[in-house]
């Protein structure tokens, strides 16, 4: 390695050490400002927070309430740092900030990172006092460090590595014997510590504790002796263990799906969106030698305003890009003949196709069905709505009996940084935290500050109960009357009119039906008519494709799905989707994929549903395309191509272009860059509403049903990442104790759960946090011995809400 | 040997009650089960966590940091030879061989007899009496080799038994405030005006700002 200069200035570790946009007093002043405030006003008003300052000898604005290192950052003088980082609190743990700063007193030595700056300030930070406090600093947080650079991963991009060579003495006087740990040790599934390369910057305990909540690590022991930690047999499992990672300024926390697996300088990167959920965090994906090996969380604003994840990002999204290049992707098309599904090429697979969608449109556009389309971009969903549309397809739905109706997009729309600068959150939706986990964070983070109180409906309790100004838990069927009745507290309306709200509305528990959501958003909205709506629909590119046009014109997932199961769909066409998996209503599922005459599967990756297709149409998957993706607040950003397609797949766009040309349609566009001009934004939406059935008074003599997703589950990516697949908990039912004690079982026993649909065995668990005639199953969790069944198998989709009855099984 | 006994937990509700946050109560609550069990035992950290609602990570954590805290158990005596800086230099290794000699164990070791433990300890803050060492947390100030030796013949004997109690042993006799008699401690965050300055000046009826 040679000495790397320029490395401070351009930091190769995404979210490290990027300054976005200095420290916290100025982002949440900007958030505020940002509202409205475009290119209004050509007179500029002096900012009563400007104070002028002295940087080695430059005078510079800066604002009151800054820290010194930003504002040095801000104006090309770089102050070496290890501890500070811009999304937490500055704690002057490392000293390597060290400058000397004259308030008028006389220069001082004294950490930039914990100074904020002040009128008339003069700081040097590179006088012979400044360079020696930071050289002597570095001589002594290499005093234990091991300087193993050569087998370390983060060698080449690591802050310690870097700044050694920058404002390091380069030379050490110490001859003693280095302190010896255990080297590394696991921390969690996903996480390796190695305790000699630490410098106790405190970033990951801060973050455990600050930013994610989870403070399962965290310095023990004192003085030499002083180490990160997890409690014995305590595992750091959070959501958000990957963050520690990324920011770790040294190579002491390493992630295992990327753990010697390349060198710094031999990845090439680009800045993208993850699409694992809506909330369209950016990241910035790495490959080398044309695999993809790992995702680092990007703190970037774009036009539509401030960063959406802070840098941050979930462990799921993080990670599961090995799902690109699993053994289940599907490289080449396959049709169904008596052999089962076999390989053809693409001219055959697509005539075939053509002739099947082209017979099915003429028998009736509505003998064709399209679910899916969340998975891919916005230009894939444009491409097949437009399809759609010149098919006169009208039944199609982007959702797949998962969501809530898509005239939730047509309520005023609150971004991110509306809903943490709201007086009020309302949450009437799933555990953010398990589904939309960087949400999770940004809304957490609102709270915590006190700026934000937050008023839940929940059947379960959430990541945010704890620090919820009310968690109102309801059961399944009342939702409707209990936030009617909740409105109609004077407390309540007290605090919705105390300044502005947002409401943040999905889908709580999937055994329950998605309108009466809708109907509850409406009735917050009427309470406070100033409110806006964060949709927190979870599929990937859900919001994107509803708006490109896959919204249900005729019929939405659970009609079309009945409709087949009838025999009315001749073709149906999974675009990304897998009923057969991911569907609530199993049942229903595996009578619609029975049912329809034929099934073409578009997807990347061999799913169940895929499996029973007639035709199945290899897709490239995020990272192997371009395009854009819009999320939840209506922002839309590109996501890039990194690597070349698995085997012959194809971007589903492609697909339906070819389709559409077979079919005899022009759809006005001939290219990616046609549809990328082409994608609308805001669209409206509309359906035969079907007014949300009345409530379902619980029954005596059975519980009623909550299912609801966990981060990691049995989806198709999760599934095909092998360090997250482990990570799914398994088929499971929490009972309240005492509904538990009732029958006679104790935790961990299995019992058989009967529902509408049929019935499942699993094991049972205690959970005091449900309300007693609740039980919570997660969805989509399956038994690999096939001991135990999914509870998808007793979901009816059309009840408004499903009861079941627990038996002992002997 | 496990979590706090019915009725220290009892007395665990009452110490929390008297700070304005639970967490607060950490410190007393550790104390609280190392007077238990003669030392903190990993159920109790978890039972103390779940008591005042952090992660036993965090119970852990804090409580490793204080030489106070014992977290495996340790003899009638526990010996702790600060081994910092000043002491360092003030001959701290002297008293630690003389330590080691006399009762044949070594730093972080117990007697068969079970009555002492000697540790070699992180600063104990009485740098300007260099070197010093604790006995159940009792000091020893600028203690040599000879006075080590000493000591250690003195608590075998019992002379010290007056001044010394057994480890553990917090105070000899315990104190209970009522919740009627505490001086009502205000949350932090309940705090809404500005802090009350203390005037220095009698006659400016102002407080320095």
């Amino acid at each position: 390695m040679s000495p790397n200069d320029d490395a401070v200035n351009e930091p190769t570790d995404a979210t490290d050490d990027a300054g976005s946009s200095g420290d916290k007093a100025v982002m949440v002043d900007d958030a505020v400002a940002d509202a409205d405030t475009v290119d209004s006003e050509p007179v500029v008003e002096p900012d009563p927070d400007a104070v002028t300052i002295t940087i080695n000898g430059r005078e510079v604005s800066a604002r009151r309430g800054e820290l010194v290192i930003s504002a040095a950052e801000r104006n090309d003088a770089y102050i070496p740092r290890f501890c500070y980082h811009p999304r937490m609190s500055s704690v002057g743990m490392c000293r390597q900030c060290l400058v000397e700063i004259d308030t008028g007193r006389g220069p001082m030595l004294q950490p930039s990172c914990m100074v904020p700056v002040s009128d008339g300030m003069v700081v040097d930070t590179e006088s012979d006092t400044s360079k020696r406090a930071q050289e002597g600093i570095l001589e002594l947080l290499l005093a234990n460090h091991p300087l193993d650079c050569p087998v370390c991963d983060k060698g080449g991009e690591c802050p310690l590595q870097d700044q050694a060579f920058s404002h390091g003495p380069g030379e050490s006087r110490y001859v003693e014997e280095k302190r010896h740990y255990e080297k590394p040790i696991p921390i969690s599934d996903l996480v390796f510590l190695d305790r000699e390369r630490c410098i106790l910057c405190d970033r990951c305990t801060r973050f455990a504790d600050e930013v994610a909540g989870d403070a399962l690590i965290h310095f023990m022991d004192r003085g030499n002796a002083t180490q990160v930690n997890t409690y014995p047999d305590e595992p750091f499992s959070s959501y958000f263990s990957g963050n520690t990672v990324q920011i770790c300024p040294v190579g002491a926390l390493t992630a295992s799906p990327y753990r010697f697996k390349a060198r710094p300088w031999d990845l090439e990167q680009v800045e993208s969106t993850c699409t694992t959920c809506s909330v369209g965090c950016r990241t910035s994906v790495h490959s080398s030698r044309d695999r993809v090996l790992r995702f680092q969380g990007l703190d970037v604003s774009d036009d539509h305003g401030e960063a959406v994840n802070h840098g941050w990002l979930c462990d799921r999204g993080r990670f599961n890009f090995e799902s690109i290049h699993a053994d289940t992707r599907l490289g080449e098309p396959l049709v169904r003949t008596d052999a089962g599904l076999t390989a053809t090429t693409w001219s055959s697979a697509m005539s075939i196709t053509a002739d099947l969608l082209g017979s099915a449109l003429a028998a009736g556009s509505d003998s064709v069905g399209i679910i899916g389309g969340a998975r891919g971009t916005n230009e894939d969903a444009l491409a097949w709505a437009r399809l759609a549309d010149a098919c006169g397809v009208g039944r199609r739905d982007a959702q797949v009996g998962d969501g809530i109706p898509a005239e939730i997009l047509d309520l005023p729309r609150a971004s991110v940084d509306d809903a943490c600068a709201a007086a009020t959150i309302v949450l009437i939706g799933p555990d953010l935290k398990q589904e939309l986990p960087v949400l999770h964070l940004r809304l957490r983070a609102a709270v915590e500050s006190g700026r934000t109180k937050v008023i839940e409906f929940t059947p379960t309790g959430s990541g945010l109960t704890a620090g919820a100004w009310r968690s109102q838990q309801y059961v399944p069927g009342a939702l409707v009357e209990t936030v009617r009745q909740s409105l109609s507290d004077s407390d309540v309306a007290a605090q919705l009119a105390a300044g502005p709200v947002v409401v943040v509305a999905g889908r709580p528990n999937l055994a329950e039906q998605g309108p009466a959501v809708l109907d509850a958003v409406e009735a917050v909205v009427a309470a406070a008519p100033q409110a806006t709506v964060l949709p927190v629909l979870r599929r990937g590119n859900v919001i994107g494709a509803l708006e490109a046009g896959l919204a249900p014109v005729s019929g939405d997932t659970d009609a079309i799905l009945r409709a087949a199961a009838d025999g009315q769909i001749k073709v149906l066409v999974l675009l990304g989707a897998d009923p057969l998996r991911d569907h609530p209503d199993a049942q229903l599922a595996r009578r619609a994929l029975a049912g329809a005459e034929r099934v073409i599967s578009i997807d990347g990756h061999m799913s169940s549903s895929s499996r029973a297709a007639d035709v199945v149409l290899p897709a490239a998957v995020m990272g192997e395309k371009s395009g854009t993706t819009t999320n939840i607040e209506g922002r839309t950003t590109p996501v890039e191509q990194k690597v070349t397609v698995h085997g012959t797949a194809r971007p589903d766009w492609m697909i339906a272009l070819e389709l559409a040309q077979r079919l005899g349609h022009d759809l006005g566009v001939s290219d990616l860059n046609d549809l990328t001009a082409a994608v609308p934004h805001a669209a409206r939406h509309r359906s035969d509403r079907v007014p949300a059935a009345s409530a379902m008074p619980p029954s005596n003599y059975e519980l009623r049903l909550i299912v609801s997703r966990t981060l990691y589950d049995a989806a198709v990516l999760t599934a095909a990442s092998p360090s997250l697949a482990e990570l799914a908990a398994g088929p499971g039912l929490s009972v309240h104790p005492a509904d538990l004690e009732a029958l006679g079982v104790s935790s961990g026993d299995d019992i058989r759960v009967v529902g509408p649909r049929g019935s499942v065995v699993m094991p049972a668990c205690a959970d005091d946090r449900l309300r007693r005639g609740t039980v919570w199953a997660a969805f989509n969790q399956v038994d690999p011995r096939g001991v135990h069944g999914d509870i998808r198998e007793v979901i009816d989709a059309s009840a408004v809400a499903n009861d079941v009855r627990l038996e002992v099984v002997s | 040997m496990a979590r706090l006994t019915p009725d220290n937990t009892t007395l665990a509700h009452e110490i929390i009650a008297r700070y304005p946050k639970p967490k607060s109560a950490l410190i007393p609550l550790l104390h609280l089960a190392q007077e238990q069990d003669g030392y903190v035992t990993d159920e109790a950290m978890r039972h103390i966590a779940e008591l005042v609602g952090v992660t036993p990570a965090e119970v852990r954590g804090t409580g490793t940091f204080y030489e106070m805290f014992q977290f495996e158990p340790v003899g009638r005596y526990l010996i702790n030879i600060c081994g910092t800086m000043s002491c360092a230099l003030m001959g701290a290794d002297d008293l630690m061989h003389a330590a080691e000699e006399t009762l044949g164990v070594h730093a972080g070791g117990t007697t068969d007899d079970g009555m002492f433990t000697l540790h070699r300890a992180e600063c104990q803050a009485a740098c300007t009496e260099a070197p010093c060492l604790q006995v159940n947390y009792r000091y020893r100030f600028r203690a040599t080799p000879d006075d080590v030796r000493t000591l250690i013949d003195d608590l075998r004997a019992g002379r010290l038994d007056g001044e010394i109690p057994p480890h553990g042993t917090l105070a000899r006799t315990r104190q209970h405030i009522p919740a009627d008699r505490g001086v009502g401690a205000v949350d932090p965050d309940d705090v809404a005006g500005p802090p009350a300055w203390v005037t220095v000046d009698a006659d400016t009826s102002q407080g320095a700002s």
